[in-house]
């Protein structure tokens, strides 16, 4: 009857729950990457440009997410009437995706648009500039302060066999997932999803089948900004802290992870989304997390060495695809 | 009134003059022919007619409204089909998208009908989809209807990009070499097919082609386009026998 089995039983059991425990945490993670990732492989595919300004549409959008959400609370206890936060939340994510879209659609007319013919380098660094200006403005506007994310949810956690769950993380999957799906269904069957896959093949043929180039560029942006400002609201509510600069380092890895996925397939954006996600957090779970970032990333440039056009990408190509 | 009317059309590219006073008419349901030498201007003439170049002088009349200055899906849309020397196909999509693709400006349902899948949607996107079948059906590439396009034989492809160019409704379809790079097989299927879509659908035809065989046969009027600038017309028989058509495809010496 020595106690080492059990001992050893006792710590395989807490392994495991360790590993479910980070499985939820690299899921939550995922969903912000795919989400941003998406954008940035859609407006790829058929202009042939990575918007740069995509992790600040991204921070925008968190900022829209916290105006709208605060306005909504304020106008319930103004009119009196007792709205259940979870019908605000709804309504601040449709409203702020609705309204980001905007603001994508005006990134692309006024700093894309112009530029169409132009050297992609040129129009890449516009766009960066364009993201300089949005957090500056953002500064100039708001004041070097940061603002807190209404907490619409109150946390709630859930104890399934000893993995720890909080009703945050679930949402923020599940509400990822739906508009993943969303998006799925709509560039595979309805008419703009195919139109938009067709452009990314030329600009020729497209409008000659009736189909309006502009209106097809501006859906892009709009889509895009709205699944970067649904992924702003659901970072603002698992980490209520905004900056203007927040859009900086989860745009560029987000960025990675429209490169890892194959530019232009909106399946690999978001699969490579999770998989940056995972690699993240468990190597996090295995090395001191101050060293997080310089393994995981030597991770992905292993990969990409060994699969320069990522998982789902095809040499010399970027065509939208499912 | 003609369906098509271009008159004194001319374009620079820059400092070079592709086309030169260009002069065009035809009525629905006619078949007209544009034949010359390489770099003549004939797809450059396709592509101020489709609205992807703008004219420098001249104007075009479509179904009865000035079309030039209007955006290549604008005219489009009004009824005018065309389809390209080098295939422009959509690689990932089958071959019924790329027909349903073409449908895009009949459909009138918007963003909200699409999301909620309203009757309405639901009604138009069965009838695209009646529609493109029967198209794939007649150019006799209905089996291939969910396949991707690389998985085609050549000729087949040529004829998807017809049903494609169908998809729109034209009252005319512009024609770029259909029979440009086919073995003798597929030349007489696709002679068949343009003849079919003539008679059965009575659309015009207005049709650029290399080959000589093809053009006399189909073609009631064919205009010879050299440099850019049209140095004969008439009947396929005229047209054979004018010496400044046999001297600019023989070239025994510069006819401008």
């Amino acid at each position: 009857m020595s106690p080492e089995p059990a001992l050893l039983k006792e710590q395989g059991a807490n392994e495991m729950l360790f590993f479910f425990q980070n499985l939820i945490n690299a899921l939550q993670w995922g969903s912000f990457y795919a989400l941003i990732a998406l954008g940035y492989s859609m407006v790829y595919s058929i202009l042939m440009l990575f918007n740069f300004a995509h992790g600040d549409i991204f921070m925008v959008g968190a900022y829209i997410g916290f105006g709208v959400s605060s306005g909504l609370i304020a106008l319930a206890a103004w009119g009196g009437v007792a709205a259940p936060n979870w019908l605000i939340l709804m309504l601040t994510i449709i409203f702020s995706m609705f309204l980001t879209s905007f603001v994508g659609m005006a990134v692309e007319r006024i700093a894309y648009r112009p530029l169409r013919a132009a050297p992609r380098a040129s129009a890449a660094i516009t766009g960066l500039m364009i993201g300089m200006i949005m957090e500056t403005g953002n500064l100039a506007l708001l004041g070097a302060r940061r603002v807190s994310f209404p907490a619409l949810i109150e946390a709630v956690t859930y104890n399934m066999g000893g993995v720890f769950v909080t009703n945050k993380k679930i949402m923020i999957v599940l509400v990822s997932f739906l508009l993943m799906i969303a998006l799925h269904q709509f560039v595979g069957r309805t008419r703009w999803g195919m139109a938009m896959r067709a452009m990314a093949f030329d600009y020729v043929v497209v409008p000659l089948m009736g189909v309006p180039l502009n209106t097809m560029a501006a859906m892009t942006f709009a889509i895009g900004s709205s699944l970067a400002a649904a992924a702003g609201i659901l970072f603002g509510i698992a980490y209520p802290v905004l900056d203007p600069y927040m859009g900086i380092l989860i745009g560029w890895k987000a960025f990675v992870a429209a490169i890892l996925g194959g530019r232009g397939s909106v399946m690999g954006a978001a699969l490579a989304g999770f998989l940056m996600g995972f690699i993240e957090i468990f190597v996090a779970m295995i090395f001191p997390s101050t060293l997080r970032d310089l393994i995981a990333y030597s991770i992905i440039l292993l990969i990409l060495v060994f699969r320069p056009h990522g998982f789902f990408g095809e040499p010399y190509s970027a065509r939208l695809r499912l | 009134m003609p369906l098509l009317r271009i008159e004194k059309m001319t374009h620079y590219f820059g400092g070079l003059r592709a086309v030169h006073n260009y002069d065009l008419e035809i009525e629905s349901g006619q078949v007209r022919g544009l034949i010359g030498p390489n770099g003549a201007g004939k797809t450059t003439v396709f592509d101020l007619i489709t609205g992807i170049y703008r004219p420098t002088q001249g104007e075009i009349i479509f179904d009865g409204r000035e079309i030039v200055g209007l955006k290549p899906h604008q005219i489009a849309s009004m009824g005018l089909g065309r389809t390209f020397q080098n295939l422009l196909l959509w690689r990932y999509m089958t071959v019924l998208e790329h027909v349903k693709m073409a449908c895009y400006s009949k459909i009138s349902y918007g963003l909200i009908g699409a999301f909620f899948g309203t009757p309405r949607c639901h009604r138009e996107e069965g009838e695209n989809e009646n529609k493109a079948y029967r198209l794939l059906e007649m150019m006799g590439v209905g089996d291939f209807a969910d396949q991707v396009v690389p998985n085609l034989p050549y000729g087949a492809q040529r004829r998807v990009e017809m049903a494609r160019a169908l998809a729109i409704e034209p009252k005319i379809l512009l024609l770029d070499e259909p029979t440009a790079g086919m073995n003798p097989e597929e030349l007489i299927q696709m002679m068949e097919i343009i003849r079919r879509i003539h008679e059965e659908l009575g659309l015009a035809i207005f049709l650029i082609e290399h080959r000589m065989r093809v053009v006399m046969e189909l073609c009631e009027i064919i205009q010879t386009l050299v440099f850019g600038e049209v140095i004969a017309r008439g009947t396929p028989e005229e047209i054979q026998n004018n010496p400044k058509v046999i001297d600019a495809y023989l070239g025994k010496e510069a006819v401008v």
